[in-house]
């Protein structure tokens, strides 16, 4: 009962902080609205007891990406700076298209019949994430933690090097 | 803690995030916003991956890790986009998508 109305506020919470999302016209708030679906999607994830991937979505998202894009937002656009919208055709033809995606895929997923597995849960505390990402056997995650940090290396690099001021710019 | 909530319940949410993150995406001029937008989109994917993995799989711990790799991916990707997007705005002045048609044949 308790866990229910909890996750009825969390859905509530996501879908109206999602349409105001993309909806808002000034772009600081649409970042907080952001913010808020972040957190109600790890407060998801708390639900259903994977506490290390909750803790990761609101150190990773809430803590780190939601503030690079405010700060990109502070260094790209006046704060009272009203965001421009598609004109009314296309919003009213892309509402149509996504209105008949979801419909099709609700119906989709209404309609499939899902069954519940009903074997003991495996743990996820920190030491079983962390023992299944270094170990290579069957359950484990070896080589895409190895791809991963390699991305991430190249992903920081990539963005230090597209993001300086070039030399001779400087001295011009 | 998931007690009698059905597996369709968050599969909804997660399709209604999708689809409206797709709108956003479609419908916003700004190069940010729209970086938000796939932030969504990304965000949707994740619930899903959980959810599989907490209700049908939850003798393994697949769709954690495909999650927690995910979230890395955009942490890297959203770098990226916004060094790219402050490149943008230092040569044009602006990030509105109508503007930065200079490739545009």
């Amino acid at each position: 009962m308790n866990s229910e109305v909890m996750f009825y506020l969390l859905a509530g919470m996501i879908l109206i902080f999602s349409v105001l999302t993309v909806t808002s016209r000034k772009i600081l708030r649409a970042a907080v609205y952001l913010l808020f679906v972040l957190i109600s999607t790890a407060a998801i994830y708390f639900m259903l007891e994977y506490t290390f991937l909750a803790a990761v979505q609101l150190t990773v998202y809430a803590g780190g990406i939601v503030v690079l894009i405010i700060f990109s937002i502070l260094l790209t656009s006046h704060i009272s700076e009203r965001a421009v919208m598609a004109d009314r055709k296309q919003g009213v033809l892309s509402a149509l298209a996504v209105g008949a995606g979801a419909l099709l895929t609700l119906i989709t997923i209404m309609q499939f019949a899902f069954t519940p597995s009903l074997e003991p849960a495996q743990n996820s505390t920190v030491t079983d994430v962390g023992n299944a990402l270094i170990s290579y056997n069957r359950n484990g995650f070896a080589l895409p933690f190895e791809v991963i940090s390699i991305l991430l290396l190249a992903a920081l690099i990539g963005a230090i090097i597209v993001a300086r001021k070039e030399k001779d710019a400087i001295s011009k | 803690m998931t007690g009698t909530i059905p597996i369709q319940a968050f599969l909804i949410i997660s399709t209604l995030m999708f689809f409206i993150g797709i709108y956003g995406f479609l419908t916003r001029k700004n190069l940010i916003t729209m970086l938000m937008s796939i932030e969504l989109i990304l965000n949707s994917v994740n619930i899903n991956f959980v959810v599989f993995n907490r209700y049908l799989y939850p003798q393994n711990l697949q769709g954690h890790f495909f999650s927690l790799i995910i979230i890395a991916i955009a942490a890297a990707e959203a770098a990226v986009a916004i060094a790219i997007i402050i490149n943008i705005y230092r040569n044009f002045k602006s990030i509105d998508v109508d503007n930065v048609d200079e490739m545009k044949f």
